[in-house]
């Protein structure tokens, strides 16, 4: 008899996809400015170092907040012994606040409807668990970040159908797109229970425009079933003004007393936004409390150490802290991504107009041998092997067109970054000629056009 | 498994989500509630319901505390600038090898050395609870089903069950050997599977024993690993109570058993560990998985993405569990506690005519209150937890949410309070006992 459960034997965690391989190849050959300057440059992981001297400079004024206080009342005890589900009640309000000053405090959020969660990875599949019978679908646009294939899907038997979206357009959610793949799930006998969106989204780091929202909600609505919106980037928005979540676009629809209201959930964590992915601080915001019931009852199996609850909620408390560095850090990676899409525009390789994310969505097309994903796996091959670049291919993205790219900025220093970019350039310059960048030369080129970030 | 609702057109959940299989709607979580709203405090409602359901433990704080102030840099991310970054950016689902060593090493150390563990394959979780499941999810199908040994932890029924679909068929044991597991319990077991058409893909015992406070024999483990040989599945250990034997040499690992034979079919055994029994520590979320499985440590390791222990949290127990003194004093120190603890309670309660099962181990003992049913039935044991927590206002764990075949049995948590505290518990129990006999003399 196998003896092993089917999930653990088979591939649905995904870790034989490109997107994990070439994270492999990078730890065999890992780049080191001092020790190993040759090595393979990791642009495949979206992390956030932008920032980490601000945090550490808060740390080094605020030595309480991760040493117990040593003042009497030794407040150790009772963080060691706090495993209530419900989380630290300070840490959740301070949270809270967080979320709606990143949301220019357009939205507010009630604490009670907050389940915290080890990491919005957890977060995540215990949504789908929740949501959807295992054999159920989520709608989810393409290109989408390779590990929901192993989130989403893999415990939890939930099936992804993917809403296929195009360069045409800059990769915007439509109606027609939306329609298409409710149709291919029917097709395929399966029962959707949700679009899932990622806002602002992975890869392609933009923001959900007012067109898309419309189409999603009143699909939606229509369809009778849910959103979840994974909004972890949220705060690596280069400018506040121009994003919106999708709770203060159901509100400015005035859908708020209708049922839709009680379908809306939100993923968020402190990952990306504070650059904390070893904290493993995630969460699940819902406006449904039976949802936020056995969700919170779930969170038993990846609950969030009391020792970083108390250290985010002094962290968190600190308003004046916050402020600051919620602008400042994106003016970084604003400033980040201008360098590499102004570095790689410069010979030839235009970027998906962005304004949010940790990476650049970036248009390789006129470097493949041919309009194919095999063209695509042989560049990126190429880029990670003799150029020392860990990229993520856009196929491990589930793109449906190849050529693109997902290139992270955020997670080096900016010598580091200069040098991929160096590197990139002398590739490019000796490679150039594919045969493909010969044909229809005229046509990518208008397209590139109204895609590049003026 | 699912409680059965009306299919709505779509705003529903899953069945998962809205069925009971949380199982908090037992008496187990019931107490815990009677209490929330009525706790006792010396000061402040020294009436109040007094939580001995609690498996805690609260005795050794002030040496952790102590630790921790003698090495606040354990806490504070080190005295190196870079520290705080690099593990805050340390997500690596194979957790800090420094971690993964003083765990490996403290496993080592509350074994006597008796057994070894390696480092790569120390598996990281949120605390045992994750453990248990990821576990189930990796070794059984759902329908499929796991042997316990009844009693155990109520907390199995929705740790191994609820997301996972996997049943549980339990392997009664009862008073007449001292609830000691038999191969004819585990035999009868399978065969109950059997007939239902139920594959059963392995035994998963708790040692030392929740709630009976005892460990396993020597010759009990034997029995069992050559019985999950002889039928080919799984064995787990959930070893969380492994620092709380009070005499170190009479906990006997799985681990030493596998190490007696070589090892020989040892890829069919796994260890559940975790910190929140042995020092005290549920809120920091620290569990581990141990298997002698090359393939289940490496599912197991990326299923742990959905429930990885906290950088920060994984970078304070590296310094302290590696700290060989402090480990060593502590461990001595708190197992001569417990004990201290065990015969307060057992002796307090002896002195009140009522008799436990002979326990060496955990934080609580197995109290025999069957002669005081009025039916050797399940309604009679609840009616008596009843008005032992609502009269007595004491929240203890009927036998039956564990399920004990055995009506009268009830665990009390010994450690989760002060001296004290368990001293008013025993005067309320005997004042208890005393309006019983009373009634009984008067009924006669």
């Amino acid at each position: 008899m196998e003896m092993l459960s089917k999930k653990a034997t088979c591939k649905s965690h995904g870790q034989d996809s490109s997107y994990f391989l070439g994270w492999q190849e990078y730890e065999k050959n890992p780049f080191n400015e001092d020790r190993n300057p040759l090595g393979i440059i990791q642009m495949g992981l979206a992390e956030n170092q932008l920032s980490f001297d601000l945090l550490e400079s808060w740390l080094a004024r605020n030595p309480d907040a991760t040493m117990f206080g040593s003042n009497g009342g030794s407040i150790f005890k009772e963080l060691a012994l706090f495993q209530d589900y419900h989380g630290l009640q300070t840490f959740k309000t301070e949270l809270v606040e967080f979320m709606a000053e990143i949301r220019r405090n357009k939205v507010r959020f009630d604490p009670q409807k907050l389940v915290l969660t080890a990491g919005a990875t957890s977060a995540n599949e215990t949504l789908m668990f929740c949501l959807a019978e295992p054999g159920e679908a989520f709608l989810i646009p393409t290109p989408y970040y390779p590990g929901f294939d192993r989130d989403l899907k893999w415990r939890t038997g939930v099936k992804i159908v993917p809403i296929h979206c195009s360069s045409l357009n800059g990769f915007r959610i439509t109606k027609a797109a939306l329609d298409e793949a409710y149709d291919e799930a029917l097709k395929l006998n399966l029962r959707v229970k949700g679009v899932f969106i990622t806002n602002p989204s992975n890869p392609l780091g933009t923001t959900m425009n007012q067109d898309e929202f419309n189409h999603v909600i009143s699909f939606a609505v229509s369809k009778n079933i849910h959103i979840v919106s994974d909004e972890i980037y949220a705060g690596t928005v280069f400018d506040s003004s121009k994003f919106t979540s999708i709770i203060e676009a159901i509100m400015d629809r005035n859908l708020e007393k209708t049922d839709i209201w009680s379908r809306i959930h939100v993923v968020s964590s402190l990952s990306k936004d504070l650059g904390l992915p070893g904290f493993r601080i995630g969460m699940i915001y819902s406006n449904n409390e039976t949802l936020i019931a056995a969700a919170t009852k779930m969170s038993s199996f990846g609950l969030v150490s009391s020792q970083t609850q108390y250290l985010l909620s002094k962290l968190l408390g600190d308003k004046k802290f916050t402020r600051h560095y919620i602008q400042e850090n994106q003016r970084r990676l604003k400033k980040r991504q201008q360098v590499l899409v102004s570095g790689l525009q410069s010979y030839g390789i235009p970027c998906l107009k962005s304004n949010a994310g940790l990476f650049c969505w970036v248009d390789m097309r006129n470097l493949l041998s041919s309009n194919a994903f095999e063209a695509e796996m042989e560049l990126w091959k190429k880029i990670l092997y003799e150029v020392g670049l860990n990229i993520s291919p856009g196929s491990s993205c589930h793109c449906t067109e190849p050529g693109w790219f997902r290139v992270c900025f955020a997670n080096m220093s900016q010598e580091t970054l200069n040098l991929s970019i160096h590197r990139l350039q002398a590739f490019v310059t000796s490679n150039g000629d594919g045969n493909y960048q010969n044909q229809k030369l005229s046509t990518r080129i208008s397209r590139r056009n109204s895609l590049v970030v003026s | 498994m699912g409680v059965e609702f009306e299919q709505q057109p779509s705003v529903e959940l899953s069945k998962v989500a809205v069925s009971d299989t949380h199982g908090e709607d037992s008496p187990y979580f019931a107490g815990w509630k009677a209490y929330d709203e009525d706790p006792y405090d010396e000061s402040r409602n020294p009436s109040g319901v007094i939580q001995m359901g609690l498996a805690e433990n609260q005795v050794s704080f002030d040496l952790l505390e102590e630790y921790l102030e003698k090495h606040s840099e354990a806490a504070s991310f080190g005295n190196k600038i870079s520290s705080f970054r690099e593990n805050a950016l340390f997500q690596d689902y194979h957790g800090l090898q420094s971690f993964r060593k003083a765990m490996a090493s403290f496993m080592e150390q509350i074994r006597g050395g008796r057994a070894k563990f390696d480092p790569d394959r120390v598996v990281i979780t949120a605390g045992a609870t994750a453990a248990n499941e990821l576990v189930t999810f990796i070794l059984a199908n759902p329908g499929d089903a796991l042997l316990v040994p009844t009693p155990y932890y109520p907390g199995f029924d929705r740790d191994l069950r609820w997301r996972t679909g996997v049943n549980i068929v339990p392997v009664h044991c009862d008073s007449s050997n001292n609830f000691q597991i038999t191969i004819q319990a585990l035999e009868a077991a399978y065969a109950d599977a059997v007939s239902k058409n139920i594959k059963v893909r392995g035994v998963l015992i708790t040692n030392p024993s929740n709630p009976l406070g005892a460990t396993i024999q020597r010759s009990v483990l034997e029995d069992i690993l050559d019985f999950v040989i002889s039928k080919n599945i799984h064995l787990v250990s959930d070893e969380i109570y492994s620092g709380s034997a009070f005499f170190s040499g009479e906990f006997v690992s799985i681990a030493e058993v596998l190490e007696a034979r070589n090892y020989q079919d040892s890829e069919r055994v796994h260890i559940v560990y975790s910190l929140s029994k042995d020092l005290g520590l549920p809120g920091f979320r620290v569990g581990t998985i141990y298997s002698y499985n090359d393939k289940v440590v490496t599912t197991a390791r990326r299923m742990s993405s959905f429930t990885l222990i906290s950088s920060q949290t994984q970078q304070l127990l590296a310094s302290m569990l590696s700290d060989k003194d402090f480990t060593e004093k502590y461990i001595r120190i708190n197992r001569e506690r417990l004990k201290n603890r065990y015969h307060m309670i057992i002796d307090g309660l002896r002195n009140r005519g009522i008799e436990c099962l002979e326990g060496n181990a955990g934080l609580f003992c197995w109290m025999n209150l069957s002669p005081l049913l009025k039916e050797r039935k399940k309604e009679s044991e609840l009616a008596l937890w009843k008005s032992i927590l609502y009269e007595v206002k004491l929240n203890i764990s009927p036998g039956s949410s564990c399920h004990c075949s055995e009506p009268g049995w009830f665990r009390v948590c010994f450690a989760n309070m002060t001296e004290r505290t368990l001293e008013i518990a025993l005067q309320r129990i005997h004042d208890f006992m005393e309006i019983k006999k009373e009634n009984d003399v008067q009924q006669q």
